[in-house]
């Protein structure tokens, strides 16, 4: 089971709000898929985002893949630790692994998104 | 050839293997082969720390048999098979008449009139076609012996402690590329020490039906020294930190042996006529417009397959192959780059994503072990 507080995308994205900010990072789904992940680029602190639109990108040993934005803002803070160690994606997901904490503009997109629930369905379903 | 057969993936004899060991499996050249079994970062560590076993039942296996085998080769291939002492082997490679790379081989000189050539798997075919055309007129005849033989390789520092109880052949005569006739666990096997990752090893030829049983001996014989089992996302990071090319990336028919740095292995002083000759003269007269190089990324990033090289404002050239090299913790690339850009030193940038990185033109391998 999926962490049952937390939001997702079906490109495998998860947010946890907190007030008018929203914490993003990938699922253990995601990070098993991509294997070890090896680098991060995420944007700098002010830049905005657009809901489903690609906002960074992170690589594995072997590929390349698009970070999608789960949710229309700015971003507040990147996770500067993923430059260093972008393992912690693979190791801990849900916690260190966090990407972004972007300020949110428009709330009702929440909508838009799964929960747990759904999610668990979608990576079930393959 | 039956119609399905254009259709059907491939399965290596130790599929049940690999899928009891949790591997990923993908498609690769027509063949379901594992990609990763504990993930590609512990599996290379595996294999330059202790050892590493590989199934590579899907390459080529093409023995060359008769009187004039060994000339029928010297025509097919761009080195002289003839000059091998038997029980040695040489990387050759196959070119059209035009000096374009069709692949890259292994010759192994087995007896006076026996040889074998390992082709990768995404030109086994090819390679077994062109041979036996290139043959006919020759005292010899080719057996296609791909889908009759497995391929299981041990490659590490630790793998000579693993397969010396196991094997009747004497691994201390048996010399970096060199191969010998003997067995493995009981199982009829040629064992050659050669590999695709920068360390010693071994590759170990036996019949399809006997893979499994060769497997589980060495997978066995290597508990207790710490034996992963590879798949081909940690083949590919070793070979690339080794500097080798590989097919399809460094290597195609676009590409001639001299651009790819691999001159040396081209025998122009040969005495008969070979496959490619004229053209390849041609090119060793007159130089390269471009060559392969090993690149350092010094900015942040990764350079891929495919991503453009600029020298200035010109595009230079194209990266080939990149990753995050495991064992030296920074990004490292092969590409091509014009002639001028290719001397050690020269600072180049890789383009990503629309962004210029500074990269650094390094000569190759980017590791070599400690002997």
């Amino acid at each position: 089971m999926v962490p049952a507080d937390l939001h997702y995308t079906k490109d495998h994205e998860w947010v946890r709000v907190d007030g008018d900010e929203a914490t993003v990072g990938i699922t253990a789904y995601a990070a098993d898929q991509l294997g070890d992940i090896v680098f991060v680029e995420l944007p700098e602190a002010g830049r905005s985002v657009t809901q489903f639109a690609a906002f960074g990108v992170v690589e594995s040993v072997k590929a390349v893949s698009d970070l999608f934005a789960p949710l229309t803002g700015e971003v507040a803070t990147a996770n500067d630790a993923l430059a260093g160690s972008p393992e912690l994606v693979n190791s801990d997901p849900y916690g260190d692994g966090w990407m972004v904490r972007i300020r949110l503009s428009e709330r009702g997109e929440l909508d838009e998104l799964l929960d747990a629930t759904a999610y668990d369905a979608l990576i079930a379903a393959g | 050839m039956t119609e399905t057969s254009l259709q059907t993936l491939h399965e290596t004899p130790l599929q049940d293997r690999h899928v009891a060991l949790g591997a990923r499996l993908i498609d690769f050249a027509g063949w379901q082969m594992p990609v990763q079994y504990a993930g590609i970062l512990e599996e290379h560590r595996a294999v330059r720390e202790r050892a590493g076993l590989f199934d590579l039942s899907h390459m080529g296996e093409l023995f060359v048999e008769g009187p004039e085998a060994g000339s029928a080769l010297a025509y097919a291939v761009v080195t002289n098979p003839p000059s091998l002492a038997e029980g040695r082997a040489q990387y050759s490679m196959i070119v059209a008449p035009n000096g374009g790379i069709l692949d890259d081989l292994i010759v192994y000189h087995l007896a006076a009139d026996r040889f074998l050539v390992v082709a990768n798997a995404s030109n086994a075919q090819v390679v077994s076609d062109l041979l036996a055309e290139r043959l006919s007129g020759f005292k010899a005849v080719l057996d296609d012996r791909s889908l009759a033989t497995a391929l299981v390789a041990i490659q590490g520092p630790r793998s000579v402690e693993i397969l010396r109880p196991l094997t009747d052949v004497d691994l201390d005569a048996l010399r970096y590329y060199a191969i010998a006739e003997g067995s493995v666990a009981g199982i009829p096997a040629l064992v050659a020490r050669t590999g695709y990752t920068g360390e010693d090893g071994f590759e170990v030829f036996v019949d399809t039906g006997r893979a499994v049983a060769l497997w589980d001996a060495l997978m066995a014989g290597g508990e207790g020294h710490g034996l992963a089992p590879i798949g081909l996302g940690a083949r590919d990071t070793l070979r690339l930190e080794a500097g080798m090319p590989l097919y399809g990336n460094e290597l195609d028919p676009t590409t001639n042996p001299f651009e790819a740095g691999l001159g040396r292995v081209v025998k122009l002083d040969k005495p008969d006529d070979f496959v490619g000759r004229a053209a390849l003269e041609k090119v060793a007269r007159e130089g390269v417009d471009r060559k392969l190089v090993g690149i350092v990324l010094r900015g942040r990033g990764i350079a891929r397959h495919g991503y453009p090289i600029h020298a200035g404002e010109p595009v230079s050239g194209v990266v080939t192959s990149g990753t995050q090299s495991p064992t030296l913790g920074q990004a490292i690339a092969m590409g091509y780059v014009a002639t001028p850009d290719a001397e050690p030193g020269t600072m180049i940038d890789v383009e990503i994503r629309g962004q210029r990185v500074p990269a650094e033109v390094v000569a190759l391998p980017f590791y070599r072990r400690a002997r």
